[in-house]
């Protein structure tokens, strides 16, 4: 009997890794689904002894914590994967990001050893580039935006339009001056806490319109630089994996 | 001043985040290729003219696109319709149309390849040619324009789109494509003899292609054709189809394109044969594709397998017009079920044939999976109807083929049928009324369950070119819409069954304007560009399509013209008259097609030349050509030794 790959409900998961991916370029437009579809495929090209949910239509085991939204590039995206077989984390980990498409880059892979990822996924380092605004003027709009205790916005969501502070969740935020082609382009970057509602740099632009008039003439670029835990002092995005990492050692 | 070939990115990327869907846009498709611009010699941008959802999939592009990135000295990227909001968006930026694979200008290729299935993509050619800045007519162009070549089963009639395009492949593409290349290959490394018009007579005289602008159409008062004849000497009076033989020698696609975006059709497909010889009267696609050549079963078998590995696809669709019909099918099903047993991978044989074997088959196929629905194609609704269309099936196979489906654990049966086929009248199509009864009762008997449903899906008859009902009136659209809704209302008053039974179907507007534009002449190149003008875009989409806009379009540009919109449609015509068509030679002798077109209408029906003695259609004659089918002996496949799976820990950690 040649090799048989293992039969569909008999697949429990021996072993979890986490994964840190990035999302760049012309890859930022893609969806949350888009990327769902594209790991899904990718995990089957690259031949990863997935564990299977029982069922009439087996779902392979994947978690998906916090994902950027459309259009976001990220440094930092985070994914769990639930094994049938004990697998060397390195391995996958070049197999995986050798079967995405480029823009879709996976960055490392731990072993999962401890509880509780999601939770420790507390703040985004973000940087969003404004093209065509000079850095005097974004500095002014952040001082304004930090000096205010609360600064409500609207976005419109799945429920509909929902309003809600997007200065609380704020922690700090610093601009640069930088350039983009020969145009001036501030670079705004900040801390910001995940929770819900949840706070995205869309927000904080809206919120930064709200209090500074503040309109960019060219789309922002906004990446996502890292995320987890809040450090000590409550300023430094820390490394989510690195507890997994202790574990192992 | 930006060089050729550059890519556009950063200036479509600005208007990406106001736009929906923008992930259709980007390309970053697995096995899509990129090329340097300067590497090559020949570059082909291939379009599909509709959304990226629905040409991405396409097979034809895909193939197309593989075998011209195969050769060292051509590249070929893909480019899609763009919605209407990013259409207006680029043109109030100055974004050109771009590829989605390096985000090239369509404008700064050699050849643009347009593949039609359907006509009702003739308007996004017209929006993609104007935002690349290539003049929509083809007589304005000069040497700085892509050649406009038009393919795909619409391309056995571009008269319509003669005046948009340069040039017209008839047939399979896949020799075709190579030797365009080579032609303008050669004729770019002679410094281009002749500028345009010497390098589209070139491609004309060796009979590869069809160039419109060297025949001459003159037409008799009463607006039927007098006479196409070439405009040069050199230039072939009919020019012919293409025709692949061998299909295990093409093995494509071979890294077929996973899309990023979610497309109308996730899945692997793999084309197990091509052509159809039943001889529906009414099916273009099986008349022009004649003759029928089969791929071996190891042939299918190692497409799979490698189609599998480099997409990592779950779902492999086996596809060819008629599937079951090959004639090892059942040795194909029973071994890539075996196979693919234990994975995840499920199969689907999109089959329509009305006997029971087709259903052991759908069985085979989904040995472990949900037996939702099964869908079976009668086309006709009274036996008088299926032998004047030439669909040989009687109300017992039907009973038959369903009671075996519902026995099997099949819930849902889905039954296809069409309405204004030549002679029909309400009682033929009343009769789908009694066939879904029968079948709902048939259903509930053998099972003993009332949860059983049938769904009857009626799509309005549109006579084609090169079929025996190429002469046939088409039924107006009024009464196209007066019969479905007498119909609809039998099934509704229907106490016992009614609500067993579903309805789908469109309105029969659409289909007079598909009707123009398939059996349409040069002059209605006029009318496609007014309604374009007008605002047509996406006709193939319901909330795009605007019936009122064609048939304006049509009243202005047909003004004065001994014609109109009824000429095209519902006008039968005799034998005499000179089709549009008739200088494309897709093999079918003119005088069999007559036949059979009386044939059908004394409702006496041919037999399939794959299993009787040939019938003389002409095309293996005409075309010299040959049934290539099976058996080959070969019924069961190796079964492949997989390599160890290489990102295991290794033991001893
Ligand atoms: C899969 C499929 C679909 C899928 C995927 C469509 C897609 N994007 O590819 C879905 C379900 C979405 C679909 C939808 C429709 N389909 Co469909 N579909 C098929 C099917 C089963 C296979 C198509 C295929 O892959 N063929 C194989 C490829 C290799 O062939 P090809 O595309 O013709 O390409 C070759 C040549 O034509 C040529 N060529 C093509 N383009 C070009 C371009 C150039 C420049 C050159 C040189 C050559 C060239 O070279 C290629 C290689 O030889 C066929 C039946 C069949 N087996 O062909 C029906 C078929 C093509 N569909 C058909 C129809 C009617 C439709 C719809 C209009 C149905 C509807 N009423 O909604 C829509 C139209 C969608 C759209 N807007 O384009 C008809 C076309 C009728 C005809 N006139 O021949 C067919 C033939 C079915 C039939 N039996 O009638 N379809
Ligand atoms: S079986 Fe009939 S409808 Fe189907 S492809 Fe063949 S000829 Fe056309």
């Amino acid at each position: 009997m040649p090799p048989q790959p293992p039969a569909r409900d008999v697949a429990p998961t021996v072993q979890r890794l986490r994964l840190r991916y990035a999302k760049r370029g012309r890859l930022r437009f893609s969806s949350h689904r888009d990327f769902q579809r594209a790991l899904e495929r990718a995990l089957r090209r690259a031949r990863v002894p997935m564990a299977y949910s029982a069922g009439f239509s087996p779902h392979p085991k994947i978690s998906y914590a916090n994902s950027a939204a459309t259009g976001v590039a990220s440094e930092a995206e985070y994914v769990e994967l639930g094994v049938s077989q004990e697998c060397d984390p390195e391995a996958v980990c070049r197999a995986l990001d050798e079967a995405l498409p480029p823009g879709l880059d996976v960055l490392e892979m731990v072993v999962a050893r401890t509880p509780d990822f999601a939770q420790r996924l507390e703040a985004s380092l973000w940087r969003v580039e404004l093209p065509g605004v000079r850095e005097e003027q974004a500095s002014a709009a952040v001082a304004a935006l930090m000096a205010a205790s609360e600064v409500m916005v609207e976005r419109m969501t799945k429920n509909g339009l929902r309003t809600f502070d997007a200065r609380g969740a704020v922690i700090h935020a610093t601009c640069a001056a930088g350039s983009s082609g020969d145009e001036p382009c501030a670079i705004l970057t900040m801390v910001v806490r995940n929770g819900t509602p949840s706070v995205r740099p869309d927000d904080v632009l809206s919120a930064l319109h709200s209090v500074a008039e503040l309109v960019p003439p060219i789309p922002p670029r906004v990446t996502r630089l890292a995320q987890g835990p809040l450090d000590a002092a409550g300023a430094v995005v820390l490394d989510p994996l690195e507890p997994d990492r202790a574990a192992g050692s | 001043m930006t060089s050729p070939g550059a890519s556009v990115f950063d200036r479509l990327e600005r208007l990406l985040p106001f736009v929906s869907k923008p992930i259709q846009y980007i390309g970053g498709e697995v096995n899509s290729v990129t090329k340097g611009w300067d590497d090559v010699e020949v570059r082909w941008a291939l379009m599909y003219p509709d959304a990226y959802e629905v040409g991405a999939p396409n097979q034809g592009v895909q193939i197309l696109y593989e075998v011209i990135n195969e050769r060292p000295d051509a590249l070929a990227e893909r480019t899609y319709a763009v919605w209407p909001d990013l259409e207006a968006l680029m043109r109030a930026n100055g974004v050109p149309q771009f590829t989605v694979d390096a985000h090239r200008p369509v404008g700064d290729f050699d050849l643009l390849g347009l593949s039609f299935s359907t006509e009702l993509g003739y308007t996004n050619m017209l929006t993609a040619l104007d935002l690349a800045g290539i003049p929509v007519l083809a007589s304005e162009r000069d040497s700085s324009h892509p050649v406009v070549v038009a393919g795909g089963h619409a391309a056995f009639n571009p008269e319509p789109i003669a005046d948009f395009i340069d040039a017209a492949v008839l047939g399979d593409g896949e020799e075709a494509v190579l030797l365009i290349t080579d032609i303008v290959k050669s004729w770019k490394a002679a410094a281009r003899p002749g500028g345009r018009a010497g390098l589209l007579l070139e491609l004309a005289k060796t009979g590869v292609v069809y160039v419109p602008s060297l025949y001459d159409v003159e037409y008799l008062p009463d607006g039927r054709i007098k006479r196409v004849a070439p405009t040069s000497p050199d230039v072939p009076w009919r020019v012919r189809k293409h025709t692949l033989m061998d299909l295990d020698q093409w093995a494509y696609p071979k890294a077929p394109l996973v899309p990023l975006a979610e497309t109308v059709h996730e899945r692997m497909s793999v084309e197990i044969f091509r052509g159809c010889t039943r001889g529906c009267r009414f099916c273009q696609a099986g008349m022009i594709t004649r003759p029928v050549r089969e791929r071996s079963i190891t042939g299918i078998a190692q497409i799979v397998e490698n189609g599998l590995e480099k997409t990592g696809y779950e779902e492999v669709g086996l596809l060819s017009l008629s599937s079951a019909d090959h004639s090892e099918i059942a040795d194909v099903a029973r071994n890539l079920a075996d196979r693919y047993e234990d994975s995840q991978v499920s199969l689907s044989l999109p089959s329509t044939r009305v006997d029971a074997f087709n259903v052991d088959l759908a069985n085979e196929l989904s040995r472990n999976g949900r037996r939702s629905g099964l869908t079976f194609a009668p086309e006709g609704g009274s036996e008088r109807m299926r032998k004047v269309i030439n669909k040989q099936v009687t109300e017992e196979d039907l009973i038959r083929t369903v009671t075996t489906a519902y026995a099997g654990g099949w819930r849902q049966v889905k039954l296809y049928f069409m309405c204004g086929l030549p002679t029909e009248t309400d009682e033929d199509v009343m009769q789908i009324a009694t066939l879904a009864r029968e079948v709902i009762r048939a259903g509930r008997e053998v099972t003993g369950r009332k949860d059983i449903r049938c769904t009857v899906s009626i799509g309005g008859f549109v006579p084609k070119p090169h079929t025996p009902f190429q002469w046939a009136a088409q039924l107006d659209h009024e009464a196209t819409d007066a019969r479905l809704r007498k119909l609809k209302d039998a099934i509704r008053n229907d106490r016992e069954f009614g609500k067993s039974i579903g309805m789908r179907y469109h309105d029969g507007k659409p289909g007079i304007v598909e009707g123009v534009l398939s059996r349409g002449d040069r002059r209605v190149g006029p009318v496609i560009l007014q309604a374009w003008r007008d605002g047509a875009r996406f006709d193939g989409w319901s909330e795009h399509f605007s019936f009122d806009r064609w048939m304006n379009a049509a009243a202005v540009a047909l003004e004065g013209q001994p014609v109109d919109v009824d000429w095209y449609t519902t006008r039968e015509r005799q034998r005499s008259e000179v089709l549009p068509w008739e200088h494309l030679d897709s093999g079918l002798d003119i005088e069999w097609l007559w036949e059979d077109w009386q044939d059908a209408l004394a409702e006496i029906p041919v037999d399939d030349c794959r299993w009787t003695p040939c019938f003389d259609c002409g095309v293996c004659d005409q075309l010299d050509t040959e049934i290539q089918i099976g058996p080959t002996g070969v019924v069961t496949l190796p079964m492949p030794e997989l390599p160890p799976i290489p990102v295991l820990a290794s033991r001893e950690s």
